[in-house]
């Protein structure tokens, strides 16, 4: 991949908060083209690298280059090829939907005020607000809320949308539509950014993806890609099970987690030198397991996900 | 690909400056702060009108005149609200510059839209200092329709023993009020530069208001009076020189040059927070 290709590249990037480092060290790569998820935990340090992407805070060490320029010193022409929702929405409670645009769009110098108005109802249409547009936003849901910053990153053509936590407050219903949005500006040619805590809300429309984790990106590449690096398991159910984890050790195969009383089910992951499918069964019958269910499963994004980030509630620091 | 179209011609970056005021002109709580302001002088004219007090030497400059001469309501609600009413006003509004902005996360916006961090603090005063200029017109407009309307009009005798016509002291009440306008631009860069520091524009909006009263105190104690030159308060009700023929522009020279010098070291104290600050709200 040439660094041509790249609308976001990262080297090194670093960014401490005293001693404590929000972002440590980390070398991201988003392909043009591409709807690239950036997973990870509450805390694991998603935001504070979009704060650095996009010239609001500045790196401790490292650098940054979105759109192949430098951030921060060429923000002011970077910037306005860049749509973005940063950290949830954030309006004037006393302005109406469509005039918060309207303020927000002025003060991007490239958007050109002649077409304000009609570039204001189109993205307000885009999120589903039209009818909305002339009451104050102090009177929007949080839901409604979070639309009108998706429209806000909608004003003028953008090269690249990052968004950050677009689902946040939605709806079932309003997450799909987020979804189908994102789908179709990709299928425009706009490089998408998007940032979640769940990998479900995402992982249908991600072409890539980048897992965060306590301030390392722990993982990147394309959706097989990180897929791959799992080795596909079995799931056997049987009244035997003892017998059967034994049976499936003897061909290789890793029992995880160990066998317990009251479980129905072995899962064990095949290991290098493991017999084929097949063959495991034929062995299991052989040796009298009673065998209900088998099947190979692939790993799923989700147990890798989970693999990578701890599957706890707490907060890494 | 359109987007190198749009990108092609920058706009001059005015359509923001034009935004901010329309911003804080629909604001209700500038309107709040206008109204407050121009019942000052109608409450001083009522209370003339209905009591007919106003021995001379008693309560403000001028609270005598009135009954002889309407347009005195102007210079008597000036010299009551530059020392109180319209630095809190003004403190309210520079206050709230970029503090207000990041509680409300539309600085995050603003920035990355983006607006430039230089500009947008320029933009930010140029509001403060037109909000100081409409403030020290209402407080002129009101007090002047309210004289008006309550006493005889008629030319004005200035300090000086000099008689102008009605239209050449209306005429000086403007130059007073550009003088008050002028007085409260280094309080504005002061708010601005309070502002850059915190999330909370109240904190701001105080601890700009406490600084103005701290000046003003410090103005009063004469074993301190080698430092009176340099508050920033120190000029604010030397307004009088308007009120003689010939009018002394001295006074307005070194108020000029006072808030100039404050402009540029609080500007440059903004700046220097603010260019490089990470933006976290």
């Amino acid at each position: 991949m040439s660094a041509a290709e790249l609308v976001i590249e990262t080297r090194g990037l670093t960014k401490k908060f005293g001693n404590y480092a929000a972002v440590k060290n980390i070398d991201l790569s988003v392909p043009h083209g591409s709807v690239f998820g950036f997973l990870g935990p509450n805390g694991s340090g998603k935001t504070t690298t979009i704060r650095m992407l996009l010239g609001l805070a500045s790196p401790t060490s490292g650098e940054a280059r979105v759109l192949g320029a430098s951030i921060p010193r060429e923000n002011s022409s970077v910037l306005p090829r860049v749509g973005a929702l940063v950290e949830g929405p954030g309006f004037y409670p006393y302005l109406s939907g469509a005039d918060n645009l309207k303020r927000l769009d002025s003060a991007d110098r490239y958007a050109p005020s002649r077409t304000r108005g009609a570039r204001v109802a189109d993205a307000l249409e885009r999120v589903g607000l039209s009818a909305a547009a002339s009451k104050k936003v102090k009177a929007y849901s949080l839901g409604m809320k979070q639309r009108l910053g998706i429209a806000n990153a909608l004003l003028t053509p953008r090269e690249l949308l990052i968004l950050d936590e677009p689902t946040n407050g939605l709806d079932p219903q309003g997450t799909r539509e987020v979804r189908t949005l994102v789908r179709s500006l990709a299928a425009q040619g706009t490089t998408i950014f998007v940032s979640s805590h769940l990998l479900a809300e995402i992982e249908q429309i991600c072409t890539h993806a980048g897992v965060m984790s306590a301030g390392d990106l722990v993982a990147q590449g394309t959706l097989d890609e990180l897929r791959q690096v799992g080795r596909p398991r079995v799931r056997l159910t049987s009244p035997d099970i003892r017998l059967a984890a034994a049976v499936l050790e003897k061909f290789g195969m890793t029992v995880q987690p160990p066998v317990g009383e009251e479980q129905a089910d072995v899962i064990a992951v095949f290991g290098d030198a493991s017999a084929e499918p097949d063959a495991l069964v034929a062995a299991l019958v052989k040796a009298k397991v009673r065998v209900r269910g088998f099947t190979v499963e692939s790993p799923s994004l989700e147990d890798r996900f989970v693999s990578l980030t701890g599957e706890g509630f707490n907060v890494d620091h | 690909m359109t987007t190198d179209l749009v990108r092609a011609r920058p706009a001059s970056g005015l359509a923001l400056l034009g935004s901010e005021l329309s911003v804080l002109f629909r604001r209700k709580r500038t309107w709040a702060m206008l109204a407050a302001l121009a019942a000052v002088p109608i409450l001083i004219a009522i209370a003339v009108r209905v009591t007919h007090a106003g021995s001379a030497g008693a309560g403000p400059a001028f609270l005598d005149r009135i009954e002889n001469n309407g347009l005195f309501v102007v210079f008597v609600a000036l010299g009551v609200c530059v020392p109180v009413f319209l630095p809190l006003t003004v403190g309210v509004v520079a206050g709230d510059t970029i503090a207000g902005e990041a509680s409300n996360g539309t600085l995050r916006y603003l920035l990355i839209a983006p607006a430039g961090r230089i500009r947008l603090l320029a933009v930010k005063y140029v509001g403060a200092a037109v909000f100081s200029l409409a403030a020290t017109l209402v407080v002129c407009i009101a007090g002047a329709l309210i004289g008006f309307a309550l006493f005889p009009a008629g030319s004005v005798t200035l300090l000086s023993g000099d008689t102008v016509s009605i239209a050449g002291a209306l005429g000086r009440s403007l130059l007073i009020a550009l003088f008050a306008t002028l007085s409260l631009m280094g309080l504005s860069a002061i708010g601005l530069f309070l502002s850059t520091l915190t999330d909370v524009p109240v904190g701001a909006m105080a601890a700009t208001i406490i600084l103005t009263v701290t000046s003003e105190v410090l103005d009063q104690l004469p074993q301190l009076d080698w430092i009176h030159p340099w508050l920033f308060s120190h000029y604010w009700l030397g307004f009088g020189d308007f009120l003689r023929d010939p009018i002394s522009w001295t006074v307005f020279g070194q108020n000029a040059a006072l808030q100039a010098g404050y402009l540029i070291v609080f500007g440059a104290l903004a700046y220097g927070r603010f260019a490089a600050k990470d933006i976290l709200s």
